[in-house]
């Protein structure tokens, strides 16, 4: 530490004092006390300083001038958003800064113009929002951005559709003319009331960026396409509590009944680090009473999302509508995470008495637990559609490519294929999803691949014509034999951190090589992987690997994926969507499901190929399949004469 | 009076500590939990907004610095462009391709984080920062030889990648 204090004496106590009088003397000793004290204040600070700067690290920064290297030791694990790779990434390798190993592939206009998907929704940006069934009619509103492919000045997008997968295009439903929603129009939900007429509550960024919630409804309740809405004229009807920040306040529920004959609601938030569902009651959708303590609340989750609570019948096959409850019922909270955009279920039990709900295993409680897609996907949904008696559910698929790409080929985000969601009776944990039986409407001709036996570490390609707007639906069946021989080992096995499908094991893996090119040199497996235990369990995984999927750098190239449960008994099946520049691929019928979104620069239009794979060494692997050729939705605007 | 005069001498230069002691804490304690200390620091200490800011407002601060060296590179860009009749056909395409790149940064990224920020819906300014790491890091790879902009690459992917970090800070507290 440097002399602060040049002016200090060199040795003042030797009293070396030419005068030597008493008044001196005591002059002296009040100067050494002055000078001592001040000493000791400036030690003080100074040990406070170093302390606080904790000058260990700085020196290694200073050194290395901010190299990737400098971000070890006692930096916290959650800070490293240098390449996409743990947030929403590209490998390692691409962002590792100017290493200008093969250059990059800027995108030609060919190879952008293949991703746009045939048979999935997708304007030019889109989100989330108020899904219905009404009159007769789908609908479906979205988070749009009118001005850009990235998110932003965000306004309510219309579609409506007879069959959830043939859309037509509506004018928007609601823009940010209001101080209330000024700083965009973010997602709500939609309620059916007993009378047949529809509310929506929605969340409002206010012109000062607080979130509020705000009431509107059809203008014309008759207009079967709902195309024109009012805004309630006393919004807000709900602003943040006290305890509760004006930025972490959004996305009202669909309102269930309670048994006083109220509406509730729950909206996501957060307290510190812990999520939140609060409560309200109401009579009018216009006055609330906000309940007492919260639904749920996870420690650590952060931030809630679009929160969605609903019931599941434990022994029917057909959905519920979001106010039944009794026995025989379970009630499944979810919500999407914020912090690091999955979304996230439980199942439990809704307690109506003090509004709260529990889950019936905590260790997979809401938010640390099982997710609904093991992909890129946020931001769902669920609703009850009375038609046809099913509860549906979407999601907001976002792209993983540059912004750069998306601005090229002038739009970005499209919504799932809507799913159907039952409770899984087999596993009493999971809830299944199962694209809507409307999609098989798509399918043209089919081509069966039955019993085809693929030996262990080989490739075996289908004939199938186009591959690049598919339905597949595959049994795979690994040799029982090699099952039992099988040493099992202590390794854990994830798909994330593996070496994806080239990486061998024993008894995987192995599945199915999609949007591949003939040199597969750009491929996508979607793909099982059995680990045998040392106690001879076996653990299965479900896998879609990105990392060959283009020879583009700047895409997400992570390997996604699942331990899945596989009951006794249960044979390994597979269905995948393969829609261009999406895929989404459902295990055992729907219990894990992953959606990729990929962008090859070969393996497209005609390039694009289909192949069975089996990369483990020591089993063979027996498939059946049928594949489908998928036609396009055509999804385009209401034809204008009709609309009202 | 002597003693006075060298006690004044003693506290004055602890005064001078003090203001940092709380506010540069927080400056500090952010950008240690950055990949680029050095950058963070001084990219924050270098604008006068940073005194008293929040996490928060360090964010915007960087959002800010990150559009400022974004508009300086796409300046060089175009001025390299100008050249025309030096320029082989591989290093216009490359630079063609990054001033698409940069245009992306200024008028997409920079505006969503900005939203993102002000409306407290953090994961938007978290892509948009990433993103713009990306967009960087994609235009110097363009080169297939020399590359004209690396230091200038290699600046606005490393404020991208601090700013990504601040959020980072703001959706984990």
């Amino acid at each position: 530490m440097a002399d602060r204090n040049p002016f200090l004496p060199v040795s003042s106590s030797d009293g070396f004092n030419p005068t030597g009088t008493q008044v001196n003397r005591r002059k002296l000793i009040k100067q050494l006390l002055t000078i001592f004290v001040g000493l000791l204040a400036v030690g003080l600070f100074a040990a406070l300083l170093i302390g606080n700067n904790g000058s260990d690290n700085a020196h290694v920064n200073e050194n290395e001038h901010g190299s990737l290297a400098s971000s070890t030791s006692k930096k916290p694990e959650s800070l490293r958003p240098v390449s996409r790779g743990p947030a929403a990434g590209v490998s390692e390798k691409s962002n590792r800064p100017f290493a200008n190993v093969d250059g990059n592939l800027p995108w030609n206009n060919s190879m952008l113009s293949w991703q746009r998907t045939a048979f999935h929704f997708q304007p030019e940006k889109n989100w989330m929002n108020g899904p219905l069934f009404y009159k007769g009619w789908y609908h479906f509103f979205y988070q749009y951005n009118p001005n850009a492919a990235v998110w932003g000045d965000i306004v309510w997008g219309h579609a409506v559709s007879k069959d959830l997968i043939h859309w037509l295009h509506l004018p928007l439903a609601m823009v940010a003319d209001q101080w209330y929603d000024k700083n965009g129009v973010w997602t709500g939900s939609a309620t059916i009331l007993p009378d047949g007429k529809v509310v929506m509550l929605y969340t409002g960024s206010t012109a000062e960026a607080v979130q509020v919630q705000n009431l509107a409804y059809p203008a014309d309740h008759s207009d079967p396409l709902l195309v024109h809405w009012v805004k309630y004229h006393g919004n807000p009807v709900l602003v943040p509590p006290p305890g509760i920040d004006e930025k972490d306040f959004r996305d009202p529920t669909t309102a269930w009944l309670t048994s006083e004959g109220k509406w509730r609601i729950t909206i996501g938030s957060k307290i510190n680090k812990t999520g939140i569902a609060l409560v309200y009651d109401t009579k009018d959708f216009i006055n609330y009473e906000q309940l007492d303590g919260v639904l749920h609340a996870v420690p650590g989750t952060g931030m809630w999302e679009c929160v969605d609570f609903f019931p599941v019948s434990k022994t029917e096959e057909n959905g519920l509508d979001t106010s039944v409850n009794g026995p025989g019922v379970k009630h499944v909270v979810k919500v999407s995470l914020d912090d690091d955009r999955h979304d996230y279920y439980a199942v439990g039990t809704y307690h109506e008495k003090n509004s709260t709900w529990i889950p019936d295993q905590h260790e997979i409680d809401v938010g640390i637990g099982i997710r609904y897609d093991y992909g890129i996907y946020y931001a769902a949904k669920t609703f009850y559609d009375q038609n046809k008696n099913r509860r549906v559910l979407w999601g907001w698929i976002g792209e993983s490519d540059s912004e750069a790409a998306d601005k090229q080929k002038g739009w970005a985000s499209v919504q799932s294929i809507p799913r159907t969601i039952l409770f899984d009776k087999k596993t009493g944990t999971h809830l299944v999803q199962w694209p809507v039986e409307e999609i098989d409407s798509l399918r043209l001709n089919s081509n069966e691949f039955n019993q085809v036996t693929i030996q262990a570490g080989s490739v075996v390609p289908l004939d199938i014509g186009p591959a690049t707007q598919l339905d597949i639906i595959a049994k795979f069946e690994i040799d029982k034999e090699a099952l039992e021989k099988t040493t099992g080992s202590n390794l854990t096995f994830s798909c994330s951190t593996s070496g994806g499908a080239a990486e061998r094991g024993a008894l995987g893996p192995f599945g199915l090589l999609v949007l591949a090119d003939e040199s597969l040199s750009e491929q996508t497996p979607v793909y099982f992987h059995i680990a045998k235990g040392s106690d001879g369990n076996l653990k299965t995984f479900f896998c879609n690997d990105q990392s060959r999927s283009s020879e583009a750098s700047e895409v997400n190239k992570q390997i996604y994926g699942s331990i899945i449960p596989v009951l006794k008994g249960e044979n390994l099946s597979l269905r995948i969507l393969v829609d261009h520049s999406i895929i989404e691929s459902f295990a055992q019928g729907g219990r894990t499901v992953i959606t990729s979104r990929v962008y090859p620069t070969k393996a497209i239009y005609g390039a694009a190929k289909v192949f069975l794979f089996n990369n483990a060494t020591d089993a063979s692997v027996t498939a059946s399949l049928k594949i489908w050729q998928m036609n396009s939705a055509f999804i385009r605007p209401y034809p204008n004469d009709k609309k009202s | 009076m002597k003693s006075f005069i060298i006690f004044l001498f003693l506290v004055f230069p602890v005064e001078a500590f003090r203001p940092t002691l709380l506010l540069g804490n927080l400056i500090e304690r952010t950008c240690k939990q950055t990949p680029f200390y050095d950058l963070c620091i001084w990219s924050l200490k270098s604008n006068p907004e940073s005194c008293n800011a929040d996490v928060k407002k360090l964010a915007q601060i960087m959002v800010d610095s990150l559009k400022t060296k974004a508009t300086d590179t796409l300046d060089l860009i175009d001025e390299l462009l100008e050249d025309g009749l030096a320029l082989d056909p591989a290093m216009r395409r490359a630079l063609t391709s990054c001033a698409e790149r940069y245009n992306v940064i200024i008028r997409a990224d920079v505006p969503e984080i900005t939203e993102a920020l002000k409306t407290g819906n953090y994961k938007f300014a978290e892509k948009g920062t990433n993103d713009a790491a990306i967009e960087a890091n994609s235009c110097e790879m363009e080169f297939p030889g020399k590359s004209p902009l690396t230091d200038m690459n290699k600046v606005v992917h490393d404020v991208s990648v601090v700013a990504a970090s601040i959020v980072k800070i703001i959706l984990n507290s």
